[in-house]
């Protein structure tokens, strides 16, 4: 597997196919702690190195437990199964070995463990078939691409706190919108590179 | 109050006043990714009414065997059993749809909207309510996913359903991603209207969580 490939996987996981703009997924979270830029840098580290070990997980499980296996068809269960118990294992060992991280990014890990990006980053390893090393460069372009919308979406909103904006779309629905706007400067990157 | 009525009350909790989408804004993902057409945003819509009464019902049915330190983890493993079983249904029975949105089924798994539903009521209520409970919600979703799907595949194909009414594409932006953005935006926003124009409301979203 050459460098170029592995490149390549990491740009289109991250700009052209980016989480939230294109795919639509951990919006929850997206609108959930884009309300400050630190609680948004937070995240994203919190998130991406989650997501680099939960797929690393993911990966070893599906092909070396449930190929062989055949038990394919159980593989929603056992994804999510995977995802929460190492979270929560995390969770308990930051806490015990380093609660001065824990105290900063430890209310993050409890949000993860229910966010869909980490659920489908899993899923699409499995479902293309990606071997370990490109399945950590996607789910390293999924992480970044997530912290890149987490962090324009903050500086943004930010700023829209203190606009005047018409009394029913205040909060949810005026964020919606900007992302949509935000979204359509994204299209913008699909063609860059073709997989 | 009788029992009837508040079977009914719970019913039009679920559609109207406690919207999962428009406004408790839960499970936003697929609302935004699988509604550029009708038919996918109804599809959608039947698979978690059927995996939230499914789920509500299980949870209910069981609730006395399930010891509460270790509740999560089962609802986890009975929602993702009833998601399994939709996942196959729809790839058997449903596939043109399927093949478009086939992730986005799997992914009803982390649905706070069902886990919710299943902490907050199914698990404290006898099976008929928590069954009337799943029907609300689950329907209050279809609703949803049925209003932004039919604007969006309207507007933007000139069709619905798949069945052309102008020959011309008025809007394509409205089956782009960012057409889903706006479309849920704006109509948040007018939901949020009537509330304050007609129910006296504060007009704010509830907190966007997962």
């Amino acid at each position: 597997m050459e460098f170029g490939k592995l490149f390549e996987l990491v740009v289109a996981a991250s700009l052209i196919n980016n989480f939230v703009f294109t795919r639509f997924l951990g919006l929850c979270i997206f609108f959930g702690v884009s309300k400050k830029m630190e609680t948004a840098i937070g995240m994203s580290i919190t998130f991406t190195s989650v997501m680099m070990i939960s797929a690393a997980l993911s990966w070893l499980i599906y092909f070396l437990i449930m190929i062989p296996l055949h038990i394919e068809f159980l593989k929603i269960v056992l994804f999510i199964g995977v995802v929460a118990a190492f979270v929560q294992t995390s969770d308990t060992i930051m806490r015990k070995v380093s609660p001065g991280l824990y105290y900063k990014l430890g209310v993050y890990l409890a949000l993860i463990s229910t966010n869909c990006i980490i659920l489908a980053v899993p899923l699409i390893n499995a479902e293309h078939g990606y071997n370990l090393i490109e399945a950590l460069a996607f789910a390293l372009g999924s992480g970044l691409g997530f912290a890149l919308a987490l962090i324009i979406m903050a500086s943004i909103r930010e700023k829209i706190e203190l606009a005047d904006v018409p009394r029913p779309f205040r909060g949810l629905p005026i964020a919606f919108v900007t992302t949509g706007l935000i979204a359509l400067a994204f299209t913008g990157f699909s063609g860059l590179i073709t997989l | 109050m009788s029992k009837r009525a508040s079977l009914g009350t719970l019913i039009r909790n679920g559609i109207l006043l406690e919207n999962p989408i428009f406004r408790l804004a839960l499970s936003l993902c697929p609302t935004i990714a699988v509604t550029n057409k009708l038919r996918n945003g109804f599809l959608m819509g039947l698979a978690v009414l059927f995996v939230q009464v499914m789920v509500n019902l299980t949870i209910s049915a069981l609730r006395k065997f399930i010891h509460p330190r270790i509740r999560l983890p089962i609802f986890m493993l009975i929602i993702s059993g009833w998601v399994t079983v939709v996942d196959m249904l729809m790839a058997a029975y449903a596939r043109a749809a399927y093949k478009e949105m086939g992730l986005y089924i799997e992914l009803i798994v982390a649905f706070a909207s069902i886990l919710a539903r299943a902490e907050l009521f199914a698990s404290k209520n006898e099976v008929v309510p928590s069954f009337m409970d799943g029907i609300g919600q689950g329907v209050g979703f279809l609703f949803a996913l049925c209003i932004i799907s039919f604007f969006r595949e309207l507007l933007g194909m000139g069709s619905l359903w798949g069945h052309a009414f102008v020959s011309s594409k008025p809007l394509l932006i409205m089956v782009l991603p960012t057409g889903g953005f706006f479309a849920v935006g704006i109509l948040m926003g007018f939901f949020n209207w009537i509330d304050m124009k007609f129910f006296g409301g504060s007009g704010a979203s509830g907190a966007a969580g997962h």
